[in-house]
């Protein structure tokens, strides 16, 4: 039996391409991001060894701070709209007929590509046939202002279509959480005399509180490496109040060419994801896990 | 199921029960819940039956009626001229081989290194699970430039491979965490009778434990269909011609060219979500257990 089971000519066939593809594509990547910041890099000639000065330029680039400000903003948002989204999940795992039926149904947006969403959003925000203005109009609003093009609502109308793309997801897994908790526990708080409120805020929402701590940091770190929408619906415009750090790495990169600095932009980017995951799991860190 | 089925019957004892003076509040209480509850479901499926209405409309229509008409005269032929004289169906088709050949590496990969990991002895095992754990945290964006560079040096930029080889490297992290889960709940026995009897190891693997973990390898290959289907950046930056080009980019690009388009912008957008939706009409259950998955457990 363990003569066959360690034989390491085929644990290293089983494993080696795969892990071959995680250390060339990731890993590896991973490392240079950081390297390559340390050059003055078109992407195609000859790389120069600046040493520091990318991440030094980084640290004023008030651009880079517009879009890091734009996507903690996002971050911010994204977290506190699991409020709603937890609330919503303990009433459909409440006794609600259709709840499975209904939290399928919300989940079709997160289903769909990024750029078919900001295509059929960018038709919805259109300024005059759109589904928003119209009915804006409709309701006597004369002006109604063209969302995406204006720099004060950008970054709100946006932040609609993730709401759109990801509340399915999240009530999908805060209900998942939920119909797990053992019905005895729900049944011996209410026979001790706790109404419903008190059974939701007390008992369901610290059982699920591991789960909640996960979609934290699910909400705040994809937030803050958030692309694929805002580059689609506005290229990071009008005049930069919707860039993000993603698409100001990107635009670095693949726009003007400057890979260097591009690579510094993704390479910080990294350090904030890793650290913001950090810092959120010892802010959350309550010592024991909830068994059941 | 049976918690639901169980929580049913309670409800239906509480509403009930004749004392109640409250039953009248608790009734008009769950009305405003389901009508809160159904108004969430139109926001999310309302923009998806408008873009369906609109993908049947020409620009005469669009502009001169009300947005929330119906099509008066539904024109179908949007759907065939976008399939026939934009590129659409080329990116259709890329996408279909990109998926599927992404999909089919991605599942095999993980379950050789998942069934190595559970059922084989060796010493480094923790440590290479942690690096494909790990993985699960890197964002893309931090590896796209070095990527671009690989793929430039090796002569992949602008070829199928690049993509290919991505979404597997990517995507196998979350599929090995989601086969994990299942393996180790799998018994042994029948792996440990097979080498007894003598089996070879491989016989083992592809004929006893690939069979096994069915329900699990399906959920994760509609995990990564749809991963693989809507992904955007790595096709975006490493494809340049459209013969390669999936549907993502390829909608881009041609929406790009006909911005003024309702109907054919309606119509491409339309053929980019179909297969997606059908998939999920199917297997929603499967599909809803593998995001679940996916997710929480990281």
């Amino acid at each position: 039996m363990d003569k066959v089971m360690s034989n390491k000519l085929v644990i290293a066939l089983y494993v080696l391409p795969a892990l071959l593809l995680i250390m060339v594509l990731i890993y590896i990547p991973i490392v240079l991001t950081g390297y390559y910041g340390l050059m003055k890099w078109d992407g195609i000639g000859e790389m120069t060894f600046i040493g520091l000065d990318n991440y030094i330029k980084l640290l004023t680039d008030g651009k880079f701070w517009g879009s890091a400000y734009h996507s903690f903003l996002l971050a911010i948002f994204s977290a506190l709209s699991l409020v709603g989204y937890l609330i919503i999940s303990l009433v459909l795992a409440g006794k609600i007929k259709g709840a499975n039926f209904l939290r399928k149904i919300y989940l079709i947006p997160m289903l769909l590509s990024s750029v078919a969403i900001a295509q059929l959003w960018l038709k919805i925000y259109h300024p005059s046939n759109g589904l928003v203005n119209s009915l804006l109009m409709s309701m006597g609003v004369d002006n109604p202002p063209a969302w995406l093009a204006e720099p004060k609502y950008v970054l709100g109308a946006i932040f609609v279509p993730i709401i759109w793309q990801y509340a399915g997801f999240y009530i999908l897994i805060y209900y998942a959480a939920l119909k797990n908790i053992p019905e005895s526990l729900i049944e011996a708080a209410r026979i001790d005399g706790a109404n419903a409120f008190q059974i939701a805020y007390k008992i369901k929402v610290p059982l699920i509180a591991g789960v909640i701590k996960v979609t934290i940091v699910l909400a705040i770190v994809g937030s803050l490496k958030y692309f694929d929408l805002i580059y689609v619906m506005t290229g990071g415009g009008p005049n930069g109040s919707s860039e993000v750090m993603a698409s100001y790495m990107y635009q670095k990169a693949f726009g003007t060419y400057d890979f260097g600095y591009g690579s510094a932009v993704g390479f910080f980017l990294l350090l904030i994801c890793l650290v913001v995951t950090w810092i959120i799991r010892k802010l959350t860190a309550n010592g024991e896990e909830i068994q059941y | 199921m049976s918690i639901e089925a169980k929580q049913q019957t309670q409800a239906s004892v509480t509403v009930s029960t004749p004392k109640s003076e409250s039953m009248l509040g608790k009734r008009i209480g769950y009305g405003v819940l389901y009508i809160v509850l159904a108004v969430i479901a139109v926001f999310q499926v309302y923009p998806l039956i408008w873009l369906f209405f609109f993908s049947l409309k020409d620009n005469q229509e669009v502009f001169s009626n009300s947005p929330f008409a119906l099509p008066t005269n539904p024109k179908w032929e949007n759907y065939t001229t976008v399939w026939t004289e934009g590129n659409i169906s080329l990116y259709f088709f890329n996408s279909v081989w990109i998926t599927v050949a992404a999909v089919v590496l991605t599942v095999l990969l993980a379950s050789f290194v998942t069934f190595a990991i559970t059922r084989m002895k060796w010493k480094l095992n923790k440590l290479v699970l942690g690096l494909f754990m790990v993985g699960l945290m890197i964002p893309v964006h931090s590896t796209l430039i070095p990527l671009f560079d690989f793929f430039l040096k090796v002569n992949l930029v602008d070829h199928p491979l690049s993509v290919v080889l991505s979404y597997v490297a990517f995507n196998l992290p979350i599929t090995i965490m989601i086969l994990m889960g299942f393996y180790y709940t799998l018994p042994r026995e029948v792996e440990e009778a097979a080498v007894i009897d003598g089996c070879s190891i491989h016989r083992i693997f592809f004929q006893i434990t690939l069979p096994m973990t069915a329900p699990v390898l399906s959920t994760t290959v509609i995990i990564n269909m749809i991963y693989n289907w809507n992904e955007f950046i790595f096709i975006n930056t490493f494809i340049s011609s459209d013969k390669y080009k999936t549907l993502t980019v390829g909608i881009q690009n041609f929406i790009g060219q006909y911005m003024t388009e309702w109907g054919a912008i309606g119509a491409t957008l339309m053929i980019s979500i179909i297969p997606i939706l059908i998939a999920f009409f199917f297997f929603s259950n499967r599909i809803v257990e593998g995001i679940a998955a996916g997710s929480v457990k990281g």
